[in-house]
């Protein structure tokens, strides 16, 4: 077994036993009906997590991710407001903006040699900059196709809801798997975390391998804004204020390095639902207040950390004895 | 002939880093480069893998021109190079690895299962059966090194470059490495050997070309050579010149400090060394043989794994450069520019940067006291410099190099360690700083001297130590100090000391 996938684990590990704790206090919680949700309401947040996974395991990082978010439902929005557009052809627009967007950063870190936490802080200033100018106020969605899109689930046994914007998640999960872990895109997202030198050596395209990643995280951004547009049937440019921070923390507990070079998309996924499920036995809970799920989190944050540091020298030594 | 180079040239800003130097590869051969410190054996192979530009020159292979642009170009063209380190990636797995870029694919997606086949039966060619699929960060150097052979063997076919590639290597893990060069050569491959250790040269090489300042010194078969030979060539002087300088031999002095059994794994063997009180010890060895290895190991820059280090008053600790600096050790690195100073910084600056962190950067050194401080070392060790205000980078080496002890005998050390004082300054500084150390050990002080200077070793260390192949091998006293006699040593085989 691979070291590297141990922090793959104990995330699994963690997440199935913070599960069957909650499951003893509320039965209720394995319920069809709460997974439905657990899905739908961390859709956005996973979507935007699997750009980021590939982002960090490149060994770069896209702060630009929240403020993109609430810069495409604002777009949505307000295009489907002014214009006479079906949302279709605006989603694809947006689609191809975010894209580019994203392609322009990795542009400018590969090309400048720009520390990516500059470029893509300059990205997130913009992007949040750009939905003010579209608009200040909240603008609502009245389109009749967005009734379809929300409408549009399936009834689990248990009357729990699988709506569309879950099983998009779902399936952007497996897409990040894919790429990761079958393409040679991926291998190169890998080498270029493991060393950029190194990666040059063994002929990974630095430049083409930088700027699709960015690219990649923007369409995430985008797509992630299209769901949460979904989700909350508004735009509003002070929407997802800091989700790019809760993204990067789902990757770390999900057991990506964030050095870059390691790490599994799908740990990422049950890193998003560990910090759902927190949330979720708050909600149960009814007594505590909300704030406690940031504090669990920086706990999980801080214990992922310190797990990964601990698990680093301890395959050091094993290796220093081995060669013994 | 395999590959043919002729008068390859490489100019850079101030030296000639190759000129006019010639090689001959045939298909079949493992030819091993020799040569010390700037001899050019790395910008030769740079410029056979296209890292660099040429100058001047042809490289010819099996009879066409070729003129390589980079590493993959020339890879292309048939030439693989695997460097002691950085060749392959430790978070991918050895499959992956080996594969890298020509992955086999199914759909467009990479197929794990043929790629898992393939990368097994490569290994298989070279005796390998290990777990394809776990990072090849898990496995030691030694199974790293041959992955990285057999990846350069799979993409290049035809030349292989080994640029030290048993440096961090222990001696069991050398022969697996060997027994793979060994059946690389029986398949037709040309191998370019670089090594340092001349043991392994003479184990594993058919030819031996040694370069000494950017040309080619020699070029002859293995068999026709002696080790006296070979480090004659490489340090570009025979015996019989050598003139034995007198050296007084100075009456015993009083140990000040104790080191037994020190090593590290994998960086030196465990040696003893006794340092008496106003000493100097001189380090002598071919480049790798393990002398800056030594200095680290005592400064705790790479601390030792076993052995103790004790003076008069019990045992000192030397687990890191603070524990050594609070011990009274004092280190100048041999790389000053990149170690050594902060260019950005005045003089003065840097003169009291060691006195100052070891008071604790909340108590600064009164402006005043730092000025005069500054002036006191510039006027004694005559730093030329037109203030003591100017960056330090703009001064000559020598002088930033007299800054660099300065520092150091601001804070008062009672043992003092340079590597190389005297590499890259003038011949006057050169013959200052050596009267200094002279100086500095009159006042009682300890000197431990690294250097490649045989003469200036001779001139300056009451003992010498000389180092092979990470092992000290000998050590020579009083009237022993003599450049021959390190020479022999270095020259000499086996385990005699």
């Amino acid at each position: 077994m691979n070291t590297r996938a141990l922090p793959l684990y104990a995330t699994i590990l963690i997440f199935l036993a913070a599960y069957a704790l909650a499951f003893t206090q509320f039965p209720n919680i394995l319920s069809t009906r709460v997974v439905g949700n657990l899905l739908t309401d961390n859709a956005y947040l996973g979507i935007v997590a699997v750009g980021m996974t590939l982002v960090i395991l490149s060994g770069g990082i896209d702060l630009s991710v929240g403020a993109v978010i609430a810069f495409s439902g604002v777009f949505i929005a307000v295009m489907l407001r002014d214009t006479g557009l079906h949302p279709l052809p605006v989603f694809a627009i947006l689609l191809v903006l975010t894209t580019c967007f994203g392609a322009a950063m990795g542009f400018l870190i590969h090309r400048l040699a720009m520390p990516a936490f500059i470029v893509t802080l300059a990205g997130m200033f913009l992007a949040r900059g750009a939905a003010y100018l579209l608009s200040v106020q909240s603008v609502p969605i009245t389109h009749p196709f967005y009734r379809t899109l929300t409408d549009a689930y399936w009834l689990m046994p248990g009357r729990g809801r699988l709506t569309l914007i879950g099983c998009l998640m779902l399936a952007v999960f497996v897409l990040g798997m894919v790429i990761a872990h079958r393409t040679r895109f991926g291998a190169s997202v890998y080498a270029l975390g493991g060393g950029e030198a190194t990666a040059r050596l063994m002929g990974v395209n630095l430049g083409r391998t930088t700027v699709l990643v960015y690219a990649f995280s923007g369409a995430m951004a985008g797509l992630s804004g299209i769901v949460f547009s979904v989700y909350t049937g508004s735009g509003y440019s002070l929407a997802t204020v800091g989700t790019e921070l809760t993204a990067i923390a789902a990757v770390v507990i999900g057991g990506t390095l964030l050095t870059g070079g390691s790490g599994y998309v799908f740990g990422t996924l049950v890193g998003v639902l560990t910090m759902g499920l927190i949330q979720t036995y708050l909600v149960f809970d009814g007594t505590l207040s909300s704030w406690w799920t940031k504090i669990v989190i920086g706990l999980l944050l801080l214990a992922f950390i310190l797990l990964q540091k601990g698990l680093l020298t301890l395959s050091q030594t094993r290796l220093a004895k081995g060669t013994a | 002939m395999l590959l043919s180079i002729r008068s390859l040239t490489k100019v850079f800003p101030g030296t000639r880093a190759l000129d006019g130097v010639d090689l001959d590869l045939h298909a079949g051969e493992v030819h091993a480069l020799l040569g010390e410190n700037g001899a050019g054996k790395s910008t030769l192979i740079k410029c056979l893998t296209g890292a660099y530009a040429r100058d001047g020159g042809v490289i010819t292979m099996e009879g066409a021109a070729i003129d390589p642009r980079s590493t993959l170009e020339a890879q292309g063209l048939g030439i693989g190079t695997v460097y002691q380190e950085v060749n392959l990636l430790e978070n991918l797995t050895v499959a992956q690895n080996l594969m890298f870029g020509r992955e086999p694919r199914k759909w467009g997606l990479v197929d794990s299962r043929a790629l898992r086949r393939q990368a097994q039966a490569v290994l298989g060619q070279y005796g390998l059966d290990i777990d394809v699929d776990r990072d090849l960060g898990s496995y030691p150097v030694a199974i790293r090194q041959i992955v990285a052979i057999a990846r350069a063997v799979e993409i290049s076919g035809k030349v292989l470059i080994l640029d030290e590639p048993t440096a961090s290597l222990d001696a069991r893990e050398v022969a697996m490495v060997f027994d793979v060069v060994r059946g690389l050569r029986a398949r037709g491959m040309a191998i370019v050997f670089v090594s340092h250790f001349l043991d392994q040269v003479f184990e594993l090489a058919d030819r031996v070309t040694v370069l000494r300042n950017g040309r080619r010194v020699a070029s002859q078969p293995v068999a026709e050579l002696t080790r006296m030979s070979l480090v004659e060539q490489m340090l570009g002087r025979a015996l019989e010149e050598v003139v034995e300088a007198p050296h007084e031999g100075s009456e015993a002095a009083p140990p000040l400090l104790h080191f037994t059994g020190m090593g590290r794994k994998g960086v030196i063997e465990p040696f003893d060394l006794t340092v008496g009180a106003g000493e100097v010890v001189g380090l002598a060895g071919l480049l790798g043989s393990g002398r800056t290895e030594t200095a680290e190991l005592l400064f705790g820059i790479r601390p030792a794994q076993s052995g103790t280090a004790r003076d008069a008053n019990g045992d000192i600790v030397l687990s890191n450069p603070r524990t050594a600096i609070a011990a009274g050790f004092g280190f100048a690195p041999e790389d000053r520019k990149l170690d050594g100073i902060v260019g950005d910084l005045s003089v003065r600056e840097n003169i009291i940067l060691g006195m100052q962190a070891q008071r604790g950067w909340a108590r600064p050194i009164p402006r005043g006291q730092q000025n005069k401080l500054a002036e006191d070392y510039i006027k004694r060790l005559d730093i030329r410099t037109s203030d003591r205000e100017k960056p330090i980078g703009q001064l000559s080496g020598g002088n930033q190099q007299k800054a660099v002890l300065a520092r150091w005998l601001a804070m008062n050390p009672r043992f003092l360690i340079l590597d190389e004082p005297t590499r890259g300054i003038d011949v006057g500084a050169h013959a200052e700083i050596l009267r200094l150390i002279g100086e500095l050990t009159r006042a009682g002080m300890s000197v431990l001297v690294i250097s490649s200077e045989l003469d200036e070793l001779v001139a300056v260390a009451d003992r010498v130590i000389v180092l092979r192949d990470r092992r000290h091998v000998a050590e020579l006293t009083g009237s022993a100090v003599g450049s021959d006699r390190i020479m022999q040593a270095i020259a000499s085989e086996g385990e005699a000391a």
